[in-house]
């Protein structure tokens, strides 16, 4: 037991600084669902309300009906899952070839999969444009799809990497004399161990494609097509003075990710970002 | 590496054939990026040459020098917005490491309801830039928006504040923004560091009579200095890289006040349509990236041991 004279340091030292963090990062969320959740004449009524009384949905009901949001929503679905499909039936080979096989050029296949990680998006959207107008998938879902599986495919399977190592050898080698082929012994042993691991990345790259602007941005010229970061941006533009209907919009942005991300927290912690600490 | 070693147990006398089995498998990932990651910066230093405008495309063809000339010489947004830059990347990876190792210390320690205070603590992960520039926007605003009103009922403030449009507001403004949504990544990585580090060794100091500070000075932080390093820098390279949080809360301004580098690059991009200039000033930016990084990691030591 620690002794009684130690709670108010402990006060002090560790709950207060808590609390004033925990409300800087909490009140952003806590305003965006106030103003979703109020008329815009209560939203610019003075003074303030800090609460969304009287509360209405009619904004979500706005943004998703009248604004387009149902659309944005859709074609986010679209690419995002698609991507993650890719993303994920890709980065199981990539990640099995790097941990299993000893080939020539893997140190510069690493490399090159990690010098990915630092070219900026706004130096690749000129060429990019190019090379997609060529390909007459500007204005397409495709030209994202690709892009977004091209990106999010280098940090993924460095994961799977770690992943498949975790997978003792052994099994394969079992299925292997029970007359397996050594695909036959992957799909048979290795994938169904995998399946937390997949689980985890698809949810980390689906969270990744979900946010992304500046190619959504670049690509899609139609509001037919857009993704839900453009066409919330698109909404500032025309509904300027309409507060609740942004924010509704925004919180329609914002679930998927923020469930993914509680489903995604614990591997965090534990498993991801320590694995990638430790290179 | 284990794993390897084992493999070739496995695979005597089909070396060949798993040699095949390798290259299959990583071959999507080398088709993709190469097209579409590595073609195109390839495409940028092709461009960096060239005289390419999409409101101008009389006048394009070969440039030689021209635009790197222009961009060193003349164009004084390119200083201007390089100086942003730098002050954007200083200011928000300071406040994040900081932030972030505050809350990675706290949330490694016992306490009730730790999983729902750390849920909190990182949700902002899980936000894009454009979604925190729409959040905030919202709270900035100028009649209606939150802050104003708090600092106006304290008595901080004596009229309504015009966040983004202000001069000497609009920085720190978009800043607190941006520092908001990166602190996670650093808390992340910092705390993930710190539930390796042995219990033992904090207990042979309370032995030792080390106070807190002496503990976290040399046990901690020397334990943390990988991770930090490696978090500082991803996050460097990525704060000057980023413009999703900018292009939607300001754009750029006002009178360019908060035009990065980057911003700069896709204002030239995207607004004026001038590519040959925008691939030019692309091309600088990526380089000032990589002597940053080497300089970095061999200033830093990375991956040695002392």
């Amino acid at each position: 037991m620690r002794p009684k004279f130690y709670w108010p340091k402990r006060v002090l030292m560790f709950y207060l600084p808590m609390i004033l963090i925990l409300t800087f990062i909490i009140f952003p969320l806590y305003w965006t669902v106030r103003t979703s959740l109020m008329h815009e004449r209560d939203i610019v009524s003075l003074p303030i309300r800090y609460l969304p009384i009287p509360a209405t949905f009619t904004n979500f009901i706005t943004a998703w009906d009248v604004v387009g949001f149902n659309m944005y929503f859709r074609n986010s679905l679209f690419v995002a899952v698609l991507s993650v499909t890719l993303v994920t039936f890709f980065s199981i080979f990539v990640g099995y070839s790097l941990s299993r096989f000893k080939f020539r050029g893997k140190n510069a296949f690493m490399f090159m999969m990690l010098a990915t990680q630092f070219l900026p998006a706004a130096m690749l959207i000129l060429p990019l444009f190019m090379i997609f107008r060529n390909l007459n998938l500007l204005n397409n879902h495709f030209s994202l799809v690709l892009i977004n599986t091209t990106m999010q495919l280098s940090f993924n399977s460095i994961l799977m990497r770690g992943f498949v190592s975790g997978i003792p050898i052994e099994l394969e080698e079992a299925a292997t004399i029970d007359g397996c082929s050594r695909i036959g012994a992957i799909f048979k042993t290795v994938i169904p161990l995998l399946i937390p691991g997949l689980v985890a990345t698809a949810a980390f790259s689906f969270v990744g494609v979900w946010n992304e602007f500046l190619y959504a941005f670049m690509f899609m010229t139609s509001r037919t097509n857009f993704t839900l970061p453009i066409g919330l941006r698109s909404v500032i533009g025309e509904y300027t003075a309409n507060h609740g209907i942004l924010a509704a919009g925004s919180m329609i942005a914002l679930v998927p990710a923020l469930l993914m991300f509680v489903y995604l927290q614990k591997y965090l912690i534990t498993g991801l970002a320590a694995g990638s600490v430790k290179g | 590496m284990k794993p390897v070693k084992k493999s070739r147990a496995l695979g005597k006398g089909l070396f060949e054939r798993e040699n095949f089995l390798a290259y299959l498998f990583i071959a999507p990932a080398i088709i993709l990026i190469t097209v579409f990651l590595f073609y195109p910066v390839a495409n940028v230093f092709y461009y960096a040459f060239q005289h390419q405008n999409l409101m101008r495309p009389w006048a394009d063809g070969p440039a030689g020098f021209d635009n790197f000339v222009h961009i060193f010489i003349e164009d004084t947004v390119f200083v201007g917005s390089l100086w942003v830059s730098l002050q954007w990347v200083v200011v928000q990876v300071s406040f994040q490491l900081v932030f972030g190792m505050i809350i990675a210390l706290m949330l490694n320690k016992a306490f009730k309801f730790r999983g729902l205070v750390r849920t909190i603590m990182f949700y902002p992960w899980a936000i894009s830039g454009v979604l925190t520039a729409m959040m905030w926007s919202m709270m900035y605003h100028q009649h209606v928006g939150v802050f104003n009103a708090i600092l106006l009922d304290l008595g901080i403030i004596q009229t309504h504040i015009a966040w983004l449009a202000n001069m000497s507001f609009v920085f720190p403004s978009v800043a607190a923004a941006g520092i908001w949504r990166g602190i996670p990544f650093f808390a992340i990585m910092i705390l993930a560091r710190l539930q390796t580090v042995s219990p033992e060794i904090y207990e042979a100091c309370d032995v030792d009579g080390a106070n807190a500070f002496q503990k976290f000075f040399y046990i901690t932080l020397p334990h943390l200095k990988e991770a930090i390093i490696l978090a500082t820098l991803l996050r460097t390279v990525w704060e000057f890289n980023a413009v999703d949080l900018i292009m939607n809360l300001t754009g750029g301004g006002p009178a360019r006040a908060t035009t990065t580098l980057t911003m700069y690059i896709v204002n030239t991009a995207v607004t004026d349509q001038n590519f040959g200039y925008g691939s030019a000033l692309a091309a600088v930016s990526f380089f000032i990236l990589l002597v940053f990084a080497m300089i970095y990691l061999k200033a830093s030591r990375f991956g040695k041991e002392d």
